[in-house]
């Protein structure tokens, strides 16, 4: 006799199994992947309620809200993965706004096809991500598009912070004589991407720099410098990040390109496909713009954090109605450094 | 990366430049060309011209490939793309190139043309195979350092017997323009010329010695990095103080006088002189730049899918032409940085990074705003 086991499905296979046009479909196998999947991987109470949505306790802080979309390509690289870096990417987000953040959501876009072994990797990464950095992924939605209509995995994360009470920054309050400081080394992790896609090979890997930031802008905020701005230079790098600031806070800025940390083979990668590494893009860096008279003891506490051993002042912020970023060379010359003009790298975070 | 932070340093630069200053005291000046883009940039990203006294005037000259494209080898291009429906391959650069109809190869595929962009020959070499069904064209352009490796998929592509792979060439000569610069009527008086790096490489040394022997410019071989380019500026002082014109070479780490024989073999292989060709701002130069030889024809686009050259007239504000025969400076046209800048350039010299406008736009133009 046929014995029908009561609830009984067969678990997903995370060796050979992929992704099908079923797990987003809304029905039982899409139920099962986020059973298995997400509501394991990421863990707590919100997504165990297996609610549609997260109720909240209440807030009485200002809050902050960001959310950033992920479509690196490769999905996997040194020093990490679209996962952490999804993460990590909106917690920095968040952070940037000097504010503490509290809760993620996550949304994946899967391609059909895509194995599932591969998901869980990141599934995994976005959870071990999370917990150390202590923000919970409390609600999430998966979708399934066609083969060739996505490329493996996006992912989509929003973040939800508190501002600190008494802290306002923003990419508009940077004023004539402020000083720039820059948390450590640019460009790795673009050419860590990069490097892999090109198949450079050196003798270490580049390892990107994604990190989650918050507790070095907690550390930063703790020892209460007048700060201004706060922006980690993701996409674009340094050059366009800073060109950002000047922009909306109508001022210059007089970089030294002699503070600006480059790692050697970051440098050599560059060199290589003819990139210039102030204009790629980072993960685990942020620019902070201060009073001039604070300067010193922020460096200070930035270099006492694991995150920015190699925290340096930069530059300064200049009167310039045209609003120019300029830099004075190595060579003890002048230039400008401009907004990137015209194709965009290949999709790096 | 220490060898090219060696290039770049401070004090080293401080001292070529204190050394310029001291010998340069010529009341005429120095009008010195730099060939190439790659100078041109150099000179612009590491700020050069600050370290320079007013008497040396540095030239912008017309070796930026991208630049001296006319509008209408790239119109045919996109004829191949969009007409015949080939995969057309290109270098990053030239997908910004403005030519006809307000179009560029990167609209020209928003539109649904199937261009690609490229890192290297090797590249659309793949893609030809990878495609066996479509007709792949590789978009060769640039001077003699980018010759070789388009030899070199020419004849990869003859050995595998890839039918569905051609070249639409372009490759020009540095000689060629060097000879049009000096003997424009009416044209940029000079007094030395800061000799390509890479394009030396392959060719040598010794095709400048008629610029020094006939012509009676210096010309000073100078790698890219900035204390190169500085090194070589000196040395050109030096010989016009002395009154000497010969050869010199400053990138002797990688430039021989001979050069690279077994490019150079290569590219005679496959290559032959083009009777005429037309470049921007230099007009129609004889035997300035290859075609495929005969034994080739079948990776010829131009024969394969019968596209004519057909000539088009630059911008009618654009002062390319002038800027690329270093008549004139990129401030002086009109529409430098209002209606033309890299995010939306009109005339050539504003697209790659190495062209005269974007170099200056990009780097240099706190120096306009005064
Ligand atoms: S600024 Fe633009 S239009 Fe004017 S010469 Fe340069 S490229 Fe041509």
């Amino acid at each position: 006799m046929n014995i029908v086991k009561p609830n009984y499905s067969r678990p997903l296979d995370f060796k050979q199994g992929q992704v099908d046009m079923a797990h987003g479909s809304g029905g039982r196998a899409m139920a099962q992947l986020i059973a298995e999947l997400f509501i394991t991987g990421f863990d707590n109470a919100y997504l165990a309620q297996g609610n549609d949505g997260a109720l909240l306790p209440i807030i009485t802080e200002r809050l902050v809200m960001s959310c950033d979309g992920h479509v690196v390509s490769p999905l996997f690289f040194a020093g990490g993965d679209i996962g952490c870096l999804s993460v990590h990417g909106t917690i920095n987000d968040v952070a940037m706004m000097g504010a503490r953040p509290l809760y993620l959501t996550a949304s994946f876009i899967l391609e059909e096809g895509f194995p599932l072994a591969d998901l869980k990797r990141i599934v995994l990464s976005m959870a071990t991500a999370a917990r150390l950095a202590g923000v919970p992924i409390i609600t999430g939605d998966t979708k399934v598009v066609e083969r060739g209509k996505g490329d493996g995995v996006f992912i989509t994360t929003t973040g939800v912070g508190v501002a600190r009470e008494g802290i306002t920054l923003s990419g508009d309050l940077a004023q004539p004589g402020d000083i720039i400081l820059l948390s450590g080394t640019i460009g790795d992790h673009g050419m860590a991407v990069l490097s892999q896609r090109e198949n450079l090979t050196f003798d270490a890997p580049i390892m990107s720099d994604t990190a989650a930031l918050h507790g070095l802008v907690a550390a930063m905020l703790d020892s209460e410098v007048r700060l201004r701005v706060l922006r980690d230079p993701t996409r674009g790098g340094l050059a366009t990040t800073l060109n950002e600031i000047a922009k909306q806070s109508g001022v210059g800025m007089m970089l030294h390109e002699s503070a600006i940390a480059v790692n050697q083979p970051v440098e050599a990668a560059c060199e290589f496909l003819g990139l210039d590494p102030l204009y790629v893009a980072n993960e685990g860096k942020l620019v902070a713009i201060c009073a001039p008279e604070d300067a010193g003891r922020l460096l200070e506490v930035m270099r006492a954090h694991p995150l920015a051993r190699e925290a340096a002042i930069i530059g300064e912020i200049t009167e310039d109605a045209h609003g120019f970023v300029q830099m004075t060379t190595k060579l003890g010359g002048r230039r400008i450094v401009d907004w990137l003009a015209g194709e965009q790298l290949p999709r790096i975070c | 990366m220490k060898y090219v932070d060696e290039f770049r340093g401070g004090e080293l630069g401080m001292n070529i430049a204190a050394n310029i200053a001291f010998e340069a005291t010529a009341a005429s000046g120095y009008r010195l060309m730099e060939f190439c883009g790659g100078h041109t940039h150099a000179l612009s990203r590491y700020g050069i011209a600050d370290l320079l006294p007013a008497s040396v005037r540095m030239i912008h000259g017309p070796g930026c490939p991208v630049c001296v494209l006319p509008i209408g080898r790239v119109d045919q291009a996109i004829r191949l793309a969009r007409e015949h429906g080939v995969i057309l391959c290109t270098y990053a650069d030239t997908m910004r190139v403005p030519c006809s109809d307000n179009l560029t190869l990167m609209r020209a595929k928003s539109g649904g043309a199937d261009v690609r962009m490229i890192y290297s020959t090797q590249d659309a070499l793949k893609i030809a195979c990878d495609n066996p069904n479509r007709q792949v064209v590789f978009f060769a352009i640039g001077f003699e350092t980018t010759t070789p490796p388009t030899a070199v998929a020419v004849k990869q592509a003859a050995a595998e017997g890839l039918k569905n792979f051609s070249v639409l060439c372009n490759h020009v000569l540095t000689p060629a323009a060097m000879h049009a610069i000096l003997s424009v009527k009416g044209g940029v008086a000079l007094d030395g010329f800061v000799g390509p790096a890479h394009v030396s490489t392959v060719i040598g040394s010794k095709p400048y010695e008629v610029f020094a022997d006939d012509y009676g410019k210096p010309v000073v071989i100078a790698g890219f990095e900035p204390l190169d380019v500085m090194q070589a500026i000196l040395m050109l002082i030096r010989q016009i103080n002395e009154g000497r014109a010969t050869v010199e070479n400053e990138f002797t780490r990688a430039v021989t006088r001979e050069g690279n024989l077994k490019a150079q073999a290569l590219v005679e292989e496959v290559f032959e002189l083009r009777e005429v060709f037309e470049w921007r701002g230099l007009g129609s130069l004889p035997h300035s730049a290859l075609k495929l030889r005969p034994a080739f024809a079948e990776f010829d686009a131009e024969l394969k899918f019968s596209i004519d050259y057909v000539a088009v007239r630059d911008h009618k504000a654009c002062e390319c032409a002038a800027i690329l025969r270093g008549e004139k400076r990129p401030q002086e046209c009109k529409i430098f940085g209002t209606v033309c800048t890299p995010d939306n350039p009109i005339g050539s010299c504003m697209v790659s990074s190495e062209g005269a406008c974007a170099a200056h736009y990009s780097y240099g133009r706190f120096r306009d705003a005064a």
